[in-house]
């Protein structure tokens, strides 16, 4: 207890193994009138020979009090997981998490009085109008009605939704609705905010708002711990960032320290229609490039000077017989320190 | 906007499990408050119709004999009551837990997640006793004089109706925790319909000994006990059980339900 004393949360050796998902148990799929959303939340995940998902392998985290602390990593990481335990929704399979020096599973409830939770898809009680959704909220941690009411409607004002406190749920668009999550959050004065992916389907100019939103209450002083899979995001906001994958820590430090960390030079990616090894020597061959590696079909190499070294290696890739089907350049950051630490992309 | 975000914390009560308790149930209460010609549609529409049916017409063809409805009413009021509160728990479960997400703001309350679960019972039978209470004076209303019924043992009628809709509550909890989304038809095809039709509504258990094996197999259906709760309290004269049985298998029901739908819900509630 006494390291995690100082910090806002400290995780040691948290492990999450979920149960095999169930489209392994039913025969078929079944149809169904909810829209599909996209990769299963497990697909980037370790699974055991049983079926079991590995989310979390021992993830050791230790965030400061107000700092705003970033999690990085492609879905399947093990990032909602993470926020899951630590805002007390999910039950860890090991290990231990402290929120304020308090244990997430023993002193549950005690944990939550201390935490905001924006949630990645938002979910307001669409029984509720906006203004009522806060009242509720704040009344569940002990907020009259009255002494709620002002600060709900000042809330509202301040994240531009001041004109629909009375509107119901249905008719926010989604950024409305984001914004009316985080207002929720903040409206019994959390010590801790968690925000989990807060920007996914967001429009440009949305997310661009969030943003500085998310700023203003770090520059308050509140601890905020976002994950995130966009790079950039983790970058203009967190003070630190994690980068997690498979669900372990590979790096965890500043943005600029990690950035120092990433292979030097430009990271071209060509991928071709086949594996990519007998094309490394090639490429470390070529005038400037500072190295190369194949992942599969992927063939990455490092170049000071940008997106110069592309037409040798294209012309390497056709003399072996390749053909390349994409190309991608990546400048020195978090992204390229990620590729080099996991061998993937994040999206 | 950002700096200006702090805002003066308003003051804070000392959250007790009462208070938020008491918080939550505001919370359904609103929201029924808002819906209730649509809640009392919903759950009392079919019971009146069969009233209508039955009560009324059919009686009046001379088909079924008129003191029919001294059976009848007390039935119709246990499937109000029954259907009310099961949906009023058991559908925003299916949908919280399996798409909307909705109650995680509620589960995230600084209390024991057994109390957000026990607040979700308490308020679904109230919604139970309210679609009762109003299915009773229009039922009546549609009938006509029905033989034998008394409202004279008022504060037995609300003890019948107030188990009766703890235990239909519990059930419901029970369902909307285990039962998918894609599954809703089903809690209404293959539990709602067969229990409806061998629940005694529509005829008294003890006329049953005709069909003995039928006798005792519906008394594994909850509505039964309901159904023979409210002849015994609103048509005394009429064959019915005896109401300490009813009682005493309504709270078993109730007892063992709440077990089974307080482990599912704490399932869905954490990962």
């Amino acid at each position: 207890m006494s390291e995690s004393e100082g910090a806002a949360i400290v995780t040691r050796g948290l492990r999450k193994v979920y149960p095999p998902p169930k489209s392994r148990r039913r025969r078929g799929p079944v149809p169904s009138f909810t829209p599909p959303t996209g990769a299963s939340p497990f697909s980037g995940s370790a699974t055991t020979s049983t079926g079991e998902v590995l989310a979390l392998d021992g993830l050791d985290l230790q965030v400061r009090s107000g700092e705003f602390f970033g999690l990085l990593g492609p879905n399947g990481a093990g990032k909602t997981t993470t926020i899951g335990i630590l805002t007390t929704r999910v039950l860890p399979s090991g290990g231990a998490a402290f929120v304020h020096g308090l244990d997430v599973v023993k002193s549950a409830v005690d944990v939550r009085r201390r935490i905001g939770v924006v949630p990645q898809r938002p979910n307001p009680d669409r029984g509720l109008t906006v203004r009522e959704n806060l009242l509720f909220h704040a009344a569940y941690f002990g907020f009259g009605r009255v002494a709620s009411g002002a600060r709900a409607v000042e809330i509202l004002a301040q994240l531009g939704l001041g004109d629909r406190t009375e509107a119901k749920v249905d008719e926010l668009s989604g950024g409305q609705q984001q914004r009316l999550m985080i207002a929720r959050a903040l409206i019994h004065e959390p010590q801790v905010i968690f925000l989990d992916e807060p920007t996914v389907g967001l429009d440009p100019q949305a997310r661009l708002a969030l943003w500085d939103i998310l700023r203003g209450l770090h520059a308050q002083g509140r601890t905020i711990v976002m994950t995130t899979h966009y790079m950039e995001e983790a970058d203009q906001l967190c003070d630190r960032v994690a980068i997690v994958d498979r669900g372990r820590l590979l790096a965890c430090d500043t943005p600029e320290a990690l950035k120092r960390r990433a292979p030097g030079g430009t990271l071209i990616e060509l991928t071709l229609d086949a594996g990519a090894d007998d094309l490394v020597a090639a490429a470390r061959g070529l005038p400037g490039v500072l190295n190369a590696e194949a992942d599969g079909a992927a063939l990455r190499a490092w170049h000071p000077g940008g997106g110069e070294a592309i037409p040798g290696l294209i012309a390497a890739a056709q003399r072996a017989g390749r053909q390349v089907l994409n190309i991608h350049l990546a400048a020195p950051s978090l992204e390229t320190l990620f590729i080099s630490l996991t061998g993937r992309k994040l999206d | 906007m950002s700096a200006a975000l702090a805002v003066d914390a308003p003051a804070r009560h000392r959250v007790t499990a009462r208070w938020v308790f008491w918080a939550l149930l505001m919370r359904d209460v609103t929201v029924v408050r808002r819906e209730l010609v649509f809640f009392l549609l919903r759950t009392t529409m079919q019971p009146l119709m069969f009233t209508l049916v039955f009560g009324f017409l059919l009686p009046r063809m001379g088909f079924v004999q008129r003191n029919y409805s001294s059976a009848l009413l007390p039935g119709l009021l246990g499937i109000s009551l029954a259907f009310a509160a099961v949906q009023s728990v058991a559908l925003p479960m299916v949908a919280d837990f399996g798409w909307t997400r909705e109650i995680e703001d509620r589960l995230l309350a600084p209390v024991d997640n057994r109390l957000v679960a026990l607040e979700k019972v308490v308020a679904a039978s109230v919604q139970g006793i309210i679609a009762a209470l109003f299915v009773l004076p229009v039922a009546r209303l549609i009938m006509g004089p029905v033989e034998g019924l008394s409202v004279s043992h008022f504060g037995e009628v609300i003890a019948v109706v107030t188990f009766g809709a703890a235990a239909f509550s519990v059930i419901g909890l029970f369902l909307g925790t285990v039962i998918e989304g894609q599954q809703v038809g089903l809690l209404f095809g293959f539990i709602v319909a067969p229990m409806i039709m061998f629940g005694c509504a529509y005829y008294p258990w003890r006329l049953l000994d005709r069909v003995p094996l039928l006798q005792y197999a519906v008394l594994v259906n909850p509505l039964t006990y309901v159904a023979e709760g409210l002849r015994a309290v609103l048509t005394p004269d009429k064959p019915h059980m005896p109401l300490p049985a009813v009682l005493a298998a309504l709270v078993v029901v109730t007892a063992l339900f709440w077990r089974l739908g307080l482990r599912t819900f704490m399932k869905r509630a954490v990962g």
